[in-house]
């Protein structure tokens, strides 16, 4: 029994005769992956478009809502960036976690403590403005950087997944705040009457403000996004360009083979872990000095867990993740108009959650489908020759 | 003195209950080597469809009924898109956990909900019983269900060849795989039980014991429901342990400004997450957890 008359033929090489060719089976590649994201965004859409006329609203309605709230005015576009730019900062910290395979889950705790020592930071420092801002940006990052720490002691020291931990923490974290800003002595607001005082801390003096670029009725946005974009270059050249970079991907590709190489899991991947939640911290730090001005329970507006997400959807990438941190910051300064529709603004988790999936779905499927036929071949191969051999 | 005690072990019989149901299910996930964050989806849903379902039906037992379709399906959706195909189980475990919360607080807005709520069952005799009586045997009959449950789970697990064959895959998957398993499969199985037994779980909570929804309800008890698997070091009979301490320190948390003992509102709210990531330090060794423990299976890589 000879090879060459069981195994089937080898694909006959693409001929490389020109660019025409070149682009002919790169679209032949490329196609069905299209195809396969366009029917799962479709979908993805389509049970969005199925919940809003649940509640009796149009969905064209709400679309032209998340329209006027994101994109009509320069307003509106200024406060797209602004919910931008925490997401892509968690999502920067995600993607070094992800490189050294580590899933740190927990930013949105992270990001709260982060809130908190800036808030604490900022409020009872003396000093002149400029200075306690940027310590009190850097003890936010510090204290998310803690927050990520103690899930990297206890998975380095006990072996508990830090998974499990990092999540537990985000609701230990949401305690903790609540505790600062119902304190007198720490977070809660002073009022100079002595009336019924919120759980919310004292305005920040103007002076330890984030820089903030433009006036209201025109283009107006907290610097924030502009420290995001210079994070999101830093990040991207430490990865593909630096040692430490590399030893990361090193670590997060294959444990074993970068012990043999003298990476470290507990000083690169603790590093990593502490990276992640410093980012969030500090995308917590600049939402209380950019935004609200003040420390509140519900700052975060879930921005840990969408960071996270945004993270996800650009495939760990950190210059993937600006534009679909836009995106999602687009959802999100929109959902603030659905109000007027009568469409719960709940529908933008939804729908971001939703869209996760549909991302993460085409290729994961064509990968699975790719398996399949490698299967189904050797099958053929293998009754093939038990078929010659008897 | 005896009252107050009846009455706190009462109410952590009713507060251990629904982590019980979601445990017994995580414990055989986490033998076969995963850890399922979705049960968290799976039990807010489960909660709020048999809300939905009771509703609908009129019928608090068929509301239960929605409860688990509802964990089901969520097992469906996350076992297919992590163990067929192959997205990172966390990744798909989050999502789900966000797109859970905000489904069901979403639907909460949109929908009418009625409140609906299965009977006690008391036994006879034994429900008299000093102390105990009340908690053990003076339950929403579902609670019952429990004692035929949980020495199942023993029994599939220990004593018949597809326990083993979990157990084994938990351990190591390539040679469950080499003996001709698919490993995959087994797997995506274990996560339908997860779905099941979580969202008959969280419908425990919502027509079981409160009779109606609230917005996130389950309240990250599924983290809590691994924190109790890992406290328990991987037996069931840890695990359900590490329930009834769960379900203690949640009663405990409602029983001590009753008692007069003032604590911190924060403190007591944050105290089973505290006591969950304190139990795992103390008493999770690592050596007991399963060899691969969190750990996707590929195949052909050792």
């Amino acid at each position: 029994m000879s090879d060459t008359a069981t195994r089937p033929a080898p694909p006959a090489p693409p001929k490389s005769t020109g660019v025409a060719v070149t682009t002919a089976i790169w679209w032949r590649r490329a196609l069905p992956m299209a195809a396969l994201y366009a029917v799962s965004l479709g979908i993805a859409l389509t049970l969005a478009a199925l919940l809003v006329m649940m509640t009796g609203a149009s969905p064209w309605s709400a679309v032209e809502a998340l329209y006027e709230g994101s994109l009509a005015s320069p307003a509106a576009i200024g406060l797209s960036l602004d919910k931008a730019a925490p997401l892509l900062i968690v999502a920067l910290g995600t993607c070094i976690a992800a490189r050294a395979g580590l899933f740190n889950i927990g930013q949105e705790g992270q990001l709260l403590i982060g809130a908190a020592v800036f808030t604490t930071i900022a409020l009872f420092m003396p000093g002149p403005g400029p200075l306690v801002l940027i310590v009190a940006l850097i003890g936010g990052a510090l204290g998310g950087a803690f927050w990520a720490g103690i899930a990297a002691v206890l998975y380095f020291w006990r072996g508990i997944p830090v998974v499990i931990t990092t999540l537990l923490l985000v609701y230990i974290s949401a305690q903790v705040v609540f505790y600062s800003v119902s304190q007198s002595w720490w977070l809660q607001e002073h009022l100079p009457t002595g009336g019924v005082m919120a759980p919310q801390s004292d305005l920040l003096p103007e002076d330890r403000w984030l820089p903030h670029f433009g006036e209201y009725p025109g283009l107006n946005f907290a610097s924030t996004i502009v420290i995001a974009l210079v994070l999101t270059v830093i990040v991207t050249v430490m990865l593909r360009r630096s040692t430490w970079g590399f030893r990361l991907r090193m670590l997060g590709m294959n444990r074993s083979a970068a012990r043999r190489a003298g990476v470290s899991a507990l000083v690169f991947g603790g590093t990593a872990l502490l990276l992640s939640g410093a980012f969030a911290g500090f995308a917590g730090a600049a939402m209380v000095g950019g935004g609200n001005h003040r420390m509140q329970p519900g700052i975060s507006e879930n921005s840990g867990w969408d960071g996270l997400l945004v993270a996800l959807v650009a495939r760990e990438n950190p210059v993937l993740a600006v534009p679909v941190a836009i995106f999602f910051g687009m959802l999100r300064a929109g959902g603030g108009f659905l109000a007027s529709t009568g469409v719960p603004r709940y529908i933008v988790d939804v729908v971001t959650a939703i869209l996760v999936l549909a991302v993460v779905f085409p290729p994961a499927f064509r990968l699975y489908q790719r398996q399949i036929a490698t299967r189904r071949q050797a099958k053929a191969l293998a009754a093939a020759t038990s078929g010659a051999a008897a | 003195m005896i009252e107050s005690i009846a009455l706190i072990l009462a109410s952590t019989m009713r507060l251990a209950t629904p982590l019980a149901f979601a445990a017994a299910g995580e414990y055989i996930a986490e033998r076969a080597g995963m850890i399922n964050i979705s049960i968290e989806a799976m039990m807010l849903g489960g909660a709020f469809s048999a809300v939905w379902g009771a509703t609908l039906t009129g019928s608090p037992v068929l509301g239960l009924v929605f409860g688990m379709l509802a964990g089901l399906l969520i097992g469906f959706i996350h076992a297919n898109f992590s163990h067929r195909l192959t997205v990172n189980t966390y990744v798909v475990g989050l999502t789900l956990n966000l797109l859970v919360l905000g489904l069901t607080s979403f639907l909460l807005d949109v929908m009418d909900l009625s409140q609906a709520q299965v009977s006690k069952f008391a036994i006879p005799i034994l429900s008299d019983l000093p102390l105990v009586g009340d908690a053990l045997f003076n339950q929403r009959w579902p609670a019952y269900l429990l004692w035929i449950l949980i020495p199942g789970i023993w029994y599939a697990m220990y004593r018949t060849r597809w326990g083993l064959n979990m157990r084994a895959i938990g351990e190591n998957p390539s040679a469950v795989d080499a003996t001709g398993i698919d490993v995959l499969k087994r797997q995506r199985f274990a996560l339908l039980i997860v779905g099941v037994l979580s969202g008959l779980g969280g419908a425990y909570l919502s027509v079981g014991e409160v009779g109606l929804f609230n917005q996130n309800m389950t309240a990250a008890r599924g983290y809590v429901v691994i924190a109790a698997v890992i406290f328990g070091g991987w037996s069931l009979k840890g695990t359900m342990i590490g329930c009834l301490v769960f379900g203690a320190a949640d009663a405990m948390r409602l029983a001590l400004p009753a008692l007069g003992v003032t604590l911190n509102a924060q403190l007591l709210i944050a105290s089973p997450y505290i006591l969950a990531i304190l139990a795992m330090v103390l008493f999770a060794k690592s050596n007991r957890a399963p060899g691969s423990y969190g750990r996707p299976f590929v195949r052909g890589v050792v």
